[in-house]
């Protein structure tokens, strides 16, 4: 139990009389990609916005790497090494795709007002801290060839691109783990596909761990290696993407009873 | 000519003082979109507690000075810390009704604690030193309060604009939650923004005691200073202080020339007849949120 890279014990949690949350267990091992599927108002989102911080849990507990994450507030979570994306996206609309990149690298930048205030040349601290995080940001806008947009102002931004510029804010944190909410909701199929590449190279290449929400099954199917299924709250299922795929439940789910 | 001119400059030392009140405000604003309405008192009990140092304790001007400023960045993050972050599920207008609220209780405790006569603030440099220029009459004290002013926009520009606190302080208000998920300490930033705030809004009561001290002294300087974070489009440091310098000029024409009764009234006629030609503010960049 204590060596699981992420684990979430019997996690409930209810807003008034709807419970949100019931009994949500899960453990995802490092380096996987672990989706979270389920119809809408089943949860997901919630589930995300307990292990970020924004909600506090009722019950359950959320372990990351052996911590307490639970109680713990967002800004904490962030530099233990948690980022995320949202499904409907918040970003820092009257800022450029670079200054809101780079708020992504908030927590790793040094330069306090000191020396902020004797920032002289190309060879001070601040300047020096400076130019490598700028040079991250950089490496983070090619990767998803976002030059183009450099520094355009977001909120006049097309949906798809902001959705890419939260989840190059969220990648300049250099995260773990990595929550991604719906990151193909909205987009037609040849972005999806693009998106799909880049997920799998985020696991691959930058060795980072996704939990991930999608509506889109085939999706689901192709990239994660095991998949939960919770409905109205409750876990459904559990396993790898066939196994989800088939169980009778989540057809119902999905697709309503028979009768 | 010269009484023209003499207006003008005499306009741009009031409009110095509303520039400081404007910036402190515009900073709060910037960061919560709440307008503190008790700016001018924090102000007020800042200048009261710098004439205690320097009545009763006899320090030096410029240690005086010092601890008053350290007890002004204090007084204003204490108050983010120990009022308005209580206030459970805030909004803005639930916000706004605090900082008034707390504006009451600081104007009553002043009156209260120092008395409510009208007094000066010893200060090397007095209400009537001044020197002349091609028969112009430019006062010391008014030269210093622009000098600050100026010190101020420029250095908290560059601050908003290039550090990485001012920028955490930008996403702080543009989207907090996205801010605190980024790894910003949301409550953090918004205590160092109410105790910049209340330096700076200090600097302009601290610049007028030397002239006079009442417990009302801040109710002009801050109404106007609000006004010219409105026409500026309350989120703009740079705007709020020629905002500030317009209606300081203008209001001394209309008092020199028109009417010297409606003198004070006048800053709020131009305020209307902004808004109603450009609500965002004369410098705003204005952008529109999306629910």
């Amino acid at each position: 139990m204590e060596s699981s890279f992420f684990q979430v014990d019997n996690l409930s949690i209810s807003f008034g009389g709807i419970k949100a949350l019931q009994d949500v267990s899960f453990t995802m091992d490092r380096g996987e990609i672990f989706s979270v599927i389920g119809p809408n108002g089943a949860g997901k989102t919630t589930l995300f916005n307990c292990i970020s911080g924004l909600y506090k849990p009722n019950h359950g507990d959320i372990r990351f790497q052996g911590k307490k994450v639970d109680n713990e507030k967002p800004d904490i979570i962030a530099k233990m090494g948690i980022a995320r994306t949202f499904q409907n996206i918040e970003l820092f609309s009257n800022m450029n795709t670079m200054e809101n990149i780079m708020l992504g690298r908030h927590i790793h930048m040094q330069t306090g007002l000191f020396h902020g205030m004797t920032m002289w040349g190309r060879s001070s601290f601040a300047a020096k801290d400076e130019i490598q995080h700028r040079k991250k940001v950089e490496e983070i806008i090619d990767f998803l060839e976002l030059q183009n947009v450099r520094d355009k102002f977001v909120g006049a931004l097309p949906y798809g691109t902001q959705k890419l510029i939260e989840l190059g804010r969220a990648l300049a944190l250099e995260p773990t783990l990595l929550l991604l909410d719906e990151p193909c909701a909205g987009m037609n199929s040849e972005e999806k596909q693009d998106m799909i590449f880049w997920i799998k190279d985020i696991q691959d290449d930058l060795g980072i761990t996704i939990l991930l929400i999608e509506h889109d099954m085939k999706m689901v199917m192709d990239i994660s290696s095991r998949v939960l299924a919770i409905n109205f709250g409750k876990p459904v299922t559990l396993g790898i993407p066939q196994e989800v795929q088939q169980n009778e439940e989540v057809l119902k789910a999905y697709i309503g009873e028979g009768d | 000519m010269i009484d023209f001119i003499q207006m003008i400059v005499s306009g741009v030392a009031t409009g110095s003082t509303y520039a400081l009140m404007g910036l402190a405000m515009v900073i709060i604003y910037k960061t919560s979109e709440v307008p503190n309405f008790a700016q001018g008192e924090m102000a007020l009990v800042t200048s009261y507690f710098a004439m205690m140092l320097l009545t009763t304790m006899n320090m030096s001007v410029y240690l005086a000075f010092f601890l008053s400023f350290v007890f002004a960045a204090i007084l204003g993050a204490f108050l983010e810390f120990a009022v308005l972050r209580r206030a459970k599920e805030p909004n803005v207008l639930g916000m706004i009704v605090i900082t008034i609220g707390i504006e009451m209780i600081i104007l009553g405790f002043v009156s209260w604690k120092f008395g409510a006569e009208q007094k000066t603030m010893p200060f090397p440099i007095g209400p009537y030193d001044g020197f002349i220029i091609y028969d112009i009459y430019i006062s010391k004290l008014d030269v210093l309060t622009l000098v600050s002013a100026l010190f101020f926009m420029i250095v908290l520009f560059l601050f908003f604009k290039f550090s990485k606190l001012g920028l955490a302080m930008k996403a702080t208000q543009q989207n907090s939650v996205a801010a605190q998920i980024v790894g910003i300490r949301t409550n953090r930033i918004m205590m160092m923004t109410w105790g910049i705030s209340s330096l700076v809004g200090a600097t302009a009561g601290l610049l007028i005691s030397p002239t006079i001290m009442h417990p009302f002294m801040m109710w002009d300087p801050m109404l106007k200073g609000f006004a010219a974070a409105v026409m500026g489009g309350m989120t703009s440091l740079p705007g709020a202080v020629i905002a500030a310098y317009m209606l300081g000029i203008i209001e001394n024409l209309f008092g020199g020339y028109i009417s010297i009764e409606f003198k004070t009234v006048v800053a709020f006629v131009i305020i209307v007849l902004v808004l109603c030609i450009k609500p965002s503010g004369l410098f705003a960049r204005h952008y529109i949120k999306k629910v």
